[in-house]
């Protein structure tokens, strides 16, 4: 639609920058949270500037003992527990969806439909709802404060196999024919052949499940209980309730915005993969 | 190289049986056509051969082996396929390296093969590009390319020029013939294009409802058709079918006609002439009502009907004719282009 009125332009963008701020507030008062000193946080009118702090409190929370008194690991290896956790909850749902998607499509077995529908149920069943067994189950394993605690309850995925089915089926079975006539055997094609094809999904789908694994927070509470252990983001939220003390605004900040940091930078990243695997039908 | 033998074979989907006892013999280095209408049971007898179907009974035979419940990939064939189920992903090298490599194929041999066959097919400049990158007809070449670079005893053709446009079809087709006559590998070719099936085969395999209805060169198949459904199926534009009542060797048309034949029988036939075979004549015993004419060039062809019915009748003249609609024209034909058929079983009766 090409129009030229230049009221409606001046509104139209005077609508969307009020959307930007709206979205971008919250994050520019992170940032300026985090260049200020403790005190200067608690005073009334918030500052709306940067202040000179940022570098002094980036060492202090990063490789410190993030905040003062407390027995907190540094926020490196939070951020390393986070990443470690992510990325196993990201790859090993991709993984695990990629082979089950492969048996339901590719082969057939007796109640193939029974083992599909099965899965396809559990998408109605959030962590949340099955998480006083699922504890029972890992703390028998012995698995608490691990990182196999934090990553193999969340790590098989209804979504993503429902949605490698579907990716495989718009596949044309002459791909199969063929390469069966090239000699291919069934992994064969899997790796060479359904792997590839499904590349740009498989992008998709792992920043959806980065994030995902990244922004875990009720799991990580049960079952750490080692401070060297912590998720980032169960720990912000730890931090603000960090017992009789008034919140070190500054630290908290600047640990929110680290938090920030790694799935803005996994969306960017992959971003042309995420866009085509989320468009693109053409196989 | 090897020939091929169907015994018997007969498929199946449960209780629907989709082809009835088909048997035939491929020489060694023939090119075969086997063609008929869509859902005649010809891809899938193709797919039988090429293991991609279970054989539900009968045998095959490629070489002196039965190969029945062989793999694909031992049946030591190669298959060309309707959108070319080239892998998207991979180059136009790759793809046809592919199957090689799977065979544990050195590295030198590979692309040794991989450069002949592009040669051949005048693909060397295109080697590294994907199959997107490419036009229809650089695809099916690149497709044939893969089948040859695994120098098969078969090369099977699933419909394989039926994606392209009609002119590119007519220089494909020929240069498949030409490939195959150089390289001499026997070879199957499933189509639904009777032109192509002509132009083609050594010789053509006729299915009908899963049936074999016949089986020979081209020739025959036009000479001497076995039914009436390959003698409408064969020639372009088709056979002109009307009922007939003949006696002692006369025939009698719907109007009243009489034509002279070669024999002496007494029957109810259905009879057939093509188009090409009737002449203009003065003295013609065949009357034509003219109702349009359609200008080919370098002939016409004219539609109407039989004088004194409503039986339609298409002729084919030489160069161009033009007459007003209406007008009546006279045709005599030979009593050897007279095509009879039995009017119950639909098969051929011989004088």
């Amino acid at each position: 639609m090409v129009e030229n009125r230049p009221i409606l332009n001046v509104v139209t963008h005077l609508v969307l920058i009020l959307g930007v701020a709206i979205v971008a507030l919250p994050i520019w008062i992170t940032f300026v949270a985090a260049t200020h000193e403790e005190t200067r946080m608690l005073q009334a009118p918030l500052p709306l500037l940067p202040g000179g702090y940022f570098f002094e409190n980036f060492t202090k929370t990063f490789f410190g003992s993030g905040l003062s008194g407390s027995e907190s690991a540094p926020v490196w290896r939070m951020l390393l527990n986070s990443m470690f956790m992510a990325l196993m909850i990201a790859i090993g749902k991709i993984a695990i969806s990629l082979i089950s998607a492969f048996a339901i499509v590719y082969f057939k077995f007796p109640f193939r439909m029974g083992f599909f529908w099965m899965i396809f149920i559990t998408l109605m069943l959030p962590v949340e709802v099955r998480i006083l067994p699922t504890f029972e189950v890992v703390a028998d394993l012995g698995l608490l404060n691990s990182y196999w605690g934090l990553s193999i309850p969340l790590i098989a995925s209804a979504t993503a196999t429902f949605m490698f089915r579907q990716v495989f089926l718009t596949i044309p079975d002459e791909m199969l024919e063929s390469a069966r006539i090239d000699g291919a055997k069934p992994l064969q094609f899997f790796w060479d052949i359904l792997i590839p094809l499904s590349r740009t999904n498989i992008a998709a789908l792992f920043v959806i499940l980065f994030i995902y694994g990244w922004n875990q927070y009720l799991w990580p509470l049960l079952i750490t209980t080692d401070t060297d252990m912590t998720t980032i983001v169960m720990s912000i939220k730890q931090m603000l309730e960090a017992a009789e003390q008034s919140p070190q605004w500054n630290i908290i900040m600047m640990t929110a915005l680290l938090a920030m940091l790694p799935p803005v930078f996994v969306v960017v990243a992959m971003q042309k993969l995420f866009v085509k695997g989320l468009t693109e039908t053409d196989k | 190289m090897a020939s091929i033998v169907l015994k018997d074979l007969v498929k199946d989907y449960g209780k629907v049986e989709v082809l009835h006892h088909v048997a035939g013999q491929f020489e060694d280095g023939e090119f075969i056509v086997i063609v008929g209408p869509s859902g005649c049971g010809k891809s899938t007898l193709l797919r039988m051969i090429a293991g991609l179907e279970t054989v539900s009974g009968g045998e095959i035979y490629i070489g002196d082996k039965m190969v029945n419940k062989l793999e694909p990939a031992d049946r030591d064939i190669a298959m060309v396929f309707q959108n070319y189920a080239l892998y998207p992903h991979m180059s136009v090298r790759q793809n046809m390296a592919y199957g090689l490599k799977l065979r544990k194929l050195p590295k030198e041999e590979i692309n040794k093969r991989v450069e002949e066959a592009a040669e051949i097919l005048e693909i060397k400049d295109y080697l590294d590009r994907k199959p997107r990158q490419l036009s229809g007809g650089q695809r099916q070449r690149v497709a044939m390319g893969r089948a040859i670079v695994r120098d098969p005893q078969v090369f099977l053709f699933d419909e394989p020029l039926s994606n392209l446009d009609a002119k590119l079809r007519v220089q494909m087709r020929l240069e498949i013939r030409k490939l195959q006559r150089r390289l001499g590998v026997t070879s199957i070719y499933v189509t639904h294009d009777q032109v192509e099936a002509m132009t083609l085969g050594d010789r053509l395999m006729v299915l009908n409802g899963g049936y074999v209805e016949q089986f020979g060169t081209p020739i025959e198949l036009y000479d001497r058709p076995a039914s009436v459904f390959v003698a409408g199926f064969i020639g372009s534009p088709a056979m002109n079918f009307m009922k007939a009542k003949i006696n002692s060797g006369k025939i009698k048309l719907p109007n009243g006609t009489i034509l002279n034949s070669n024999t002496q029988l007494s029957a109810d036939i259905t009879l057939g002439i093509r188009p090409e075979h009737v002449v203009a004549d003065a003295k013609g015993a065949l009357e034509l009502e003219v109702e349009m004419f359609e200008q080919l060039g370098a002939n016409t062809l004219v539609h109407g009907k039989l004088k004194d019915s409503d039986e339609p009748f298409v002729a084919s003249m030489p160069g161009h004719v033009s007459e007003e609609p209406g007008t009546l024209m006279k045709f005599s034909i030979a009593p050897e282009a007279l095509h009879m058929f039995d009017a119950k079983t639909g098969k051929r009766l011989e004088p």
